[in-house]
């Protein structure tokens, strides 16, 4: 089967961000870039599904700036065979990421599609759920397991008390969480090799895609700080603080 | 405007991200209805009712909805949604699952995860690990949102009176199957809800050493959390994860037990009222946040805290 995997440029995990002084958004200004993590997931899943057999063709689709070609390329490092940038210089909300996968997937008719479960600037968790609403396909979000049993895809989904498992008739897409397995490393040689890979772009334009949105950010603010705290010398200050400062036990 | 709240409930009851859900929508202002939808859910859609500042419950049951599964539950809630100014889920894994299939089937975008509301179209969100507060205003027609529980205080769970209404739907895609479940027993208090949270992480060595922080926890009527580096090295179940990528908790009280402190940690735990952490390293960066900071062996100072509490 064919499997899409749809990889996000964000800057990296690593990094504490720093609100702007103008209050209208995050200093990105020379900060690392990587690929989401949870979509560095979702490239590791669509590969084992291929060594196992089950998938035959892996697709790594972007949206976003002309940049995230880096983010095409260790995914195809990775393993997948060809990518699409979807360009545009904007920052797109979810809705019109799902609208620019949709048109990806009508012309290149995947089996499956796997989404990291959110990515780690924007914290929404809504684009999988929306690629799903908008194609009609059932969704397994939030998986740590997945098998192919036929025209049926069997997904465990953590869940707030537990685990879940659902079963999806194909095609289908899937939202990866993090126990869902362990990205390996590209290898130089596999570096290598992905310079030559397909890379496709196109534009939401040329999909027919509107970016239009609904929604407006106003202002971005640092968090309130925490006042700073002491240390105490002994557990027995400790218990006499929390019970008689801060009254909490 | 009237503001339609998604409950979420188990085991027959009402759970109590719910009544942080319709405190949100009350802020918002306007009639409060809520959607009780599932299989043999009349218990949960009376208690629903009782709920204080609820105007009316909506009760979809149907065998389709038993597990919320989101292809047959989101096409429900598009139906009804029609009639409201504002469509309300808790930030729950079934919330985040169910409601961008919605707004994207109502052509809108979503807000996730909200911790204010500013007024009617404008509210505010943690974003990049809540590194940063964005102030986002909506233009919908239809304002699709979650909550964030720990934002919002609960309303009471019994004092009103609202009406009770069937709806008859039955949507039933016929995409997804529920196949089973696999739920983590514990007596506990339930980590998002608890008064007090005791988190352990990579420090307690092994799965063996969380007994310290059991016995700690049963003693103080605490919930037991952990970082996920724990989780990862296998000590613990993953439901017990608080972070960006497990559950964000709010307690009085937190305390942070062989934990570093990484951002994806604090961004699960940061709004707790106090915070204690005792790690052997001085550096670590939990000090930067933590009211209480206590340099000592875990493995001699949570016996020792168990005792004297």
């Amino acid at each position: 089967m064919k499997v899409l995997v749809a990889v996000k440029r964000v800057v990296d995990y690593n990094v504490k961000v720093r609100v702007k002084a103008d209050n209208s958004g995050v200093d990105l200004a020379n900060v690392k870039m990587s690929l989401n993590p949870f979509c560095e997931i979702a490239v590791e899943e669509a590969i084992r599904l291929k060594e196992k057999g089950i998938a035959t063709e892996i697709i790594a689709v972007a949206v976003g700036p002309t940049a995230a070609q880096e983010q095409l390329r260790t995914a195809l490092a990775l393993g997948a065979d060809r990518a699409i940038l979807v360009e545009t210089s904007d920052e797109l909300n979810s809705l019109a990421v799902a609208k620019a996968l949709k048109a990806i997937v009508d012309k290149e008719q995947p089996q499956l599609v796997i989404l990291g479960k959110q990515a780690i600037d924007s914290d929404n968790n809504q684009t999988g759920q929306m690629l799903a609403a908008l194609t009609g396909f059932a969704q397994g979000t939030f998986a740590s397991k997945v098998e192919v049993a036929g025209d049926t895809l069997n997904v465990t989904r953590e869940i707030d008390g537990g685990l879940q498992t659902v079963a999806l008739n194909l095609p289908a897409i899937v939202t990866t969480d993090l126990r869902l397995n362990e990205p390996r490393y590209a290898s130089l040689p596999n570096i290598m090799k992905a310079k030559k890979k397909p890379l496709e772009t196109v534009t939401p334009d040329a999909l027919g895609v509107s970016t239009a949105s609904t929604t407006k950010t106003l202002k971005v603010e640092a968090p309130a700080a925490r006042s700073a705290g002491i240390k105490v010398k002994s557990v027995a200050e400790l218990v006499e603080k929390l019970k008689n400062e801060a009254k909490v036990i | 405007m009237t503001i339609l709240v998604i409950a979420e409930h188990e085991n027959g009851a009402v759970a109590p991200a719910t009544l942080n859900t319709v405190a949100a929508a009350a802020k918002v202002g306007g009639d409060v209805h809520v959607l009780v939808s599932g299989q043999g859910v009349g218990g949960v859609a009376e208690a629903a009712a009782k709920i204080a500042g609820v105007a009316k419950v909506l009760v979809a049951d149907n065998a389709a909805y038993a597990h919320q599964l989101p292809e047959n539950v989101a096409p429900l809630i598009v139906e009804l949604a029609k009639g409201y100014s504002h469509v309300l889920a808790p930030a729950t894994t079934n919330g985040k699952n169910i409601l961008p299939r919605v707004a994207a089937l109502l052509d809108v975008d979503q807000i996730s995860e909200i911790i204010s509301v500013e007024s009617a179209d404008t509210f505010k969100r943690p974003i990049y690990a809540g590194n940063a507060i964005a102030t986002v205003q909506s233009s919908a027609a239809i304002k699709v949102i979650t909550v964030r529980t720990t934002g919002f205080d609960p309303v009471a769970a019994e004092g009103g009176s609202a009406s009770v209404e069937t709806v008859a739907s039955a949507h039933d895609a016929g995409k997804s199957k529920f196949v089973g479940e696999e739920l983590a027993k514990s007596d506990r208090p339930e980590l998002t809800a608890a008064k007090i949270v005791v988190s352990g992480g990579r420090g307690m060595g092994n799965g063996d050493n969380f007994k310290h922080l059991y016995a700690l926890a049963d003693k103080l009527g605490a919930a037991v959390g952990a970082s996920r580096a724990a989780v990862d090295a296998g000590f613990v179940p993953n439901d017990m994860q608080v972070g960006q990528t497990g559950k964000i908790v709010a307690p009085q009280l937190y305390i942070a037990v062989g934990i570093s402190g990484a951002i994806q940690h604090l961004a699960g735990m940061k709004d707790s009222k106090v915070i204690v952490a005792i790690n052997k390293d001085e550096e670590a960066p939990i000090f930067q946040v933590a009211d209480y900071g206590l340099v000592a062996d875990l493995f001699e100072a949570v016996p020792e805290l168990e005792k004297l509490v």
